[in-house]
């Protein structure tokens, strides 16, 4: 083991800001990290246990046991429970004879959940060492452990292929592309080369003023201008760095996923464009580690381009260097925060940095960054290609452009849509044929929970701004249990900890959630829901923090009979339950529990 | 003078130099912001929150916050912003375990003095009663979890001579907890240990063998609350 670890540590730059790739690595080989790598990479890196410890249990994918050879991560997601996560929960438990949380004694399976994995149109979902499985059933999971039992490999349970570059030999995937609609700016007709060959011959001051001009704003969700952020790290002086931000992490959002098998080269166009026009020589793409299996393929995409001299030194004979390299996640969604990803990638636990600095100023090793989303950058290629003025004159008057949907959830066509930005939800449901929709969550779980009464609202920055991901939610579903409770643990798992707010009022409102659906809430917790969340708002660091009481606040306040059905209405109650806490003792003297009312 | 900024705090005139921090900017204007996380002069861990104040009207902490001419007018004693900071403390009161009459820091604590100055009598919030460890490993060192606020301070401050941190997080979430590198804190000298546990804000770091040195009516709370000495000097 030492050797093996002594060449992993060497393979992968022997320093501490290379700790995740030497984690990923190690886990990959070991199917854990164990104690005795924690102390060699240690001492080879010159930090503590303890910090080596820090960064590898901030992760999901990084254990301490060894997971099963055959490793189960199926998605709990709320759109997963929506499609029938349970019944393929309950099939995995049932033929691989252990509860989900385990490894099977043999070493042979383990099972456990995880976060939404992007496949959110194609639920339930798993990843089995990386290799994704989709619209799983009670049928499909009896073959697959049978499969594992035979000693068949993950790769050749793959029962047939997806479309598109999902049936690429690097990739060999069963996953579908679902590109419902394709529009006039990603998913178009796309020429590669061609718009950074007209890039490198303007002056980088006219790309940016380009993209001003199109006033394309941030995809991610955020939805800042990006040519003023291009413009502010442009101003800044020395060593510069672009990234692309492939986290993907909000739930029910997949619409990067299609951009990264479809349209890679676009996705690198964008960022090297980027980086001429601010200046830098290198550009990182963070890829979540539940597209591990674009890997490959992506990075041989990037030789490709090398190989055409559209990446490298003196790039398309204009006297530009520039590389990209993609470095991996490994399971967190707060990493898909901008300065929280930057802190990944330099080997720690993604935690959100304070601000100021922002990134444009003090980014990746300290040096000025621009960090965008994937969409973003393809937006980027057709802006300079066609013109600023060609993208402002689409959508709103203050969101200009396409921006790609990822509907799921109760509708009939589950995908991705390119749109123009102003469509109203009632126009986006009649597109994806939903019928008897109670809700349309949009922008993920740290977005809003729409009623129908809402339903003319249009989805645009100025209204309903959205970094993509809508859930469709149909009559039929118990909105508090199965979505609202879902977004709560959601939240609880993925804080990073460090704001106490944050941290604490994630646990409390799920508690208080819970507390509901199991009918013990009490009228007076609504507003105290409402309050605390409002103190999280105000004093958390980050999005995350700031957002995340929104599942509770905004069906409180769309949904409100809802929950007023469920709780009583009384002033107080106390929350001691006689019954539950004498129950162990009861047990252990072998009589039922007396209690007089 | 470019270099000073003036700025105001509660109506209150306040000068600073440009790229202070607000809280050290603040302290030396005689004006008192909370702080648990904050170490004058250390790397901020902006993880407590309370320091949280409102510059030109937005919420910002003021232990992250370097002054500049956009700082015009803070508000830090607004009935707002005190019951935001109760809500803090209470918060760490219900998270924790904290059982004030049996912890040394008692009396030198700046948890329980926050506690006193916020005049909290019943959280408002339902305790989480979370089962955390003790670890008692190192010779010199208890580390007692309970009481862990994740304020970051010994992380950021006590390291060995080749830079190495003896204290660490592990985990996030709700499963954060602090954590001691067993090998280093094996060999950890006497002053660095006493010195983990003079700047741990609560008692969550112990030195061993000695206890109890402060007698009741000499701790640092005892007499005057948090913040006093602050106030006082100007
Ligand atoms: C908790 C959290 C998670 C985020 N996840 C993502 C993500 O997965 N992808 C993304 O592009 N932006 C994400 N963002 C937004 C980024 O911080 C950042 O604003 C964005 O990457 C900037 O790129 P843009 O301007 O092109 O949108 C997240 C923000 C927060 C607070
Ligand atoms: S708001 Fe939450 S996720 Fe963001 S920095 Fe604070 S604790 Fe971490
Ligand atoms: S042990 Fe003390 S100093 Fe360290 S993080 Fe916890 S409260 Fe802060
Ligand atoms: S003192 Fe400012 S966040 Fe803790």
């Amino acid at each position: 083991m030492e050797e093996k670890i002594k060449s992993i540590i060497k393979t992968s730059g022997n320093s501490p800001d290379r700790l995740m790739d030497i984690l990923l690595s190690v886990q990959k080989e070991f199917r854990c990290v164990p104690e005795e790598a924690v102390s060699l990479i240690a001492s080879a890196l010159g930090i503590s246990e303890a910090d080596v410890n820090q960064t590898k249990t901030f992760y999901h994918f990084f254990s301490s046991k060894p997971v099963g050879k055959y490793a189960v991560y199926l998605n709990n997601a709320a759109v997963s429970g929506m499609m029938g996560m349970a019944e393929v929960a309950d099939e995995f438990e049932k033929q691989a004879g252990i509860k989900f949380g385990e490894t099977t004694p043999d070493g042979l399976i383990s099972l456990d959940y995880t976060a939404c994995i992007g496949m959110s149109d194609q639920e339930p979902a798993a990843l089995i060492n990386s290799v994704v499985f989709t619209e799983l059933t009670r049928e499909k999971v009896k073959e697959i452990v049978a499969g594992m039992k035979e000693g068949k490999t993950v790769e050749s349970m793959v029962p047939e292929y997806g479309d598109g570059n999902n049936a690429h030999p690097l990739v060999k995937s069963m996953v579908k592309n679902n590109i419902r609609k394709a529009g006039p700016v990603c998913l178009g007709d796309y020429d590669a080369g061609k718009t950074l060959s007209k890039a490198l011959s303007m002056n980088p001051k006219d790309v940016i003023s380009e993209v001003q001009k199109s006033n394309l704003r941030g995809r991610g969700g955020a939805g800042f201008p990006t040519g003023l952020k291009w413009l502010f790290c442009s101003q800044e002086s020395g060593e510069r760095y672009v990234i692309c931000n492939a986290d993907e992490g909000e739930p029910g959002t997949f619409k990067d996923r299609v951009l990264l098998t479809e349209r890679a080269k676009m996705i690198f166009e964008g960022m090297t464009i980027a980086g001429w026009a601010i200046g830098a020589k290198e550009g990182i793409v963070y890829l979540r580690y539940e597209y591990d299996y674009l890997l490959k393929f992506l990075n041989s995409i990037l030789d490709e381009m090398r190989e055409k001299n559209m990446l490298g030194k003196n790039i398309m004979g204009k006297g530009f260097d520039y590389d990209i390299r993609i470095q991996s996640g490994a399971g967190a969604y707060v990493c898909g925060e901008e300065s929280a990803l930057i802190e990944s990638t330099e080997g720690k636990r993604g935690e959100p940095r304070n601000r100021p600095p922002f990134p444009t100023q003090s980014g990746y090793n300290e040096k000025p960054t621009i960090i965008n989303n994937v969409e973003t950058f393809c937006s980027a290629v057709k802006i300079v290609e066609k013109g600023g003025e060609w993208f402002s004159n689409m959508g709103t008057e203050e969101s200009s452009g396409t921006k790609l949907l990822s509907i799921s959830g109760d509708c009939k066509q589950p995908g991705v849509y390119e749109v123009e930005w102003g469509m109203t939800i009632k126009e986006m449901l009649d597109m994806v044929d939903a019928t008897d929709v109670q809700a349309v969550q949009v922008a993920g779980p740290s977005g809003v929970c729409v009623p129908p009464s809402q339903f003319s609202r249009k989805i645009a920055i100025e209204d309903l701004a959205t970094g993509g991901s809508m859930i469709v939610v149909g009559k039929q579903r118990d909105l508090i249990k199965d979505i609202v409770l879902n977004f709560m643990e959601f939240f609880e798992d993925e804080s990073c900890g460090s704001c106490i707010t944050c941290r604490s009022f994630n646990m409390i409102l799920r508690r208080m959630v819970e507390k509901i659906v199991e009918g013990r809430g009490i009228k007076p917790d609504l507003d105290n829901m409402v309050q605390w969340g409002e103190i999280m708002r105000n004093t958390s660091r980050c999005g995350l923090g700031q957002t995340s009481a929104n599942p509770v606040s905004t069906t409180i306040s769309n949904f409100r009979e809802l929950y007023e059905s469920k709780v009583k209405d009384v002033d107080f109650q106390s929350d001691f339950d006689m019954k539950k806490a004498i129950i162990e003792s009861c047990e252990a003297v072998g009589r039922p529990p007396v209690v007089h009312e | 003078m470019s270099d000073t900024i003036k700025f105001t705090i509660d109506g209150k005139e306040c000068t600073g130099k440009k790229g202070q921090l607000l809280v050290d900017a603040a302290a030396e204007n005689g004006v008192y912001i909370p702080v648990l996380c904050h170490w004058k002069d250390v790397k901020p861990a902006g993880s407590c929150r309370i320091c949280t104040v409102k510059v030109n009207n937005r919420y910002v902490t003021a232990c992250t916050l370097p002054i500049d001419e956009n700082c015009g007018d803070v508000e830090n004693n607004t009935p707002e912003l005190q019951d935001i900071r109760k809500a803090i403390v209470e918060m760490l009161f219900v998270e924790g375990n904290h059982f004030c009459p049996a912890c040394e820091k008692s009396g030198d604590c700046d948890l329980q003095a926050l506690g006193y100055k916020y005049q909290m009598m019943v959280p408002r919030f339902p305790y989480a009663f979370e089962r955390r460890e003790l670890d008692a490993k190192s010779p010199k060192i208890f580390l007692e979890k309970n009481r862990c606020i994740f304020c970051k301070r010994c992380i950021r401050m006590i390291k060995d001579e080749k830079g190495r941190s003896y204290f660490a997080f592990k985990g996030r979430g709700k499963h954060l907890e602090i954590s001691m590198d067993e090998k280093l804190a094996a060999n950890i000298s006497d002053e660095l240990a006493q010195e983990a546990m003079d700047i741990c804000p609560v008692g969550a770091i112990l030195k061993k063998e000695v206890g109890f040195i402060n007698p009741i009516g000499k701790r640092k709370y005892d007499n005057e609350p948090i913040g006093s000495d602050i106030e006082k000097s100007k």
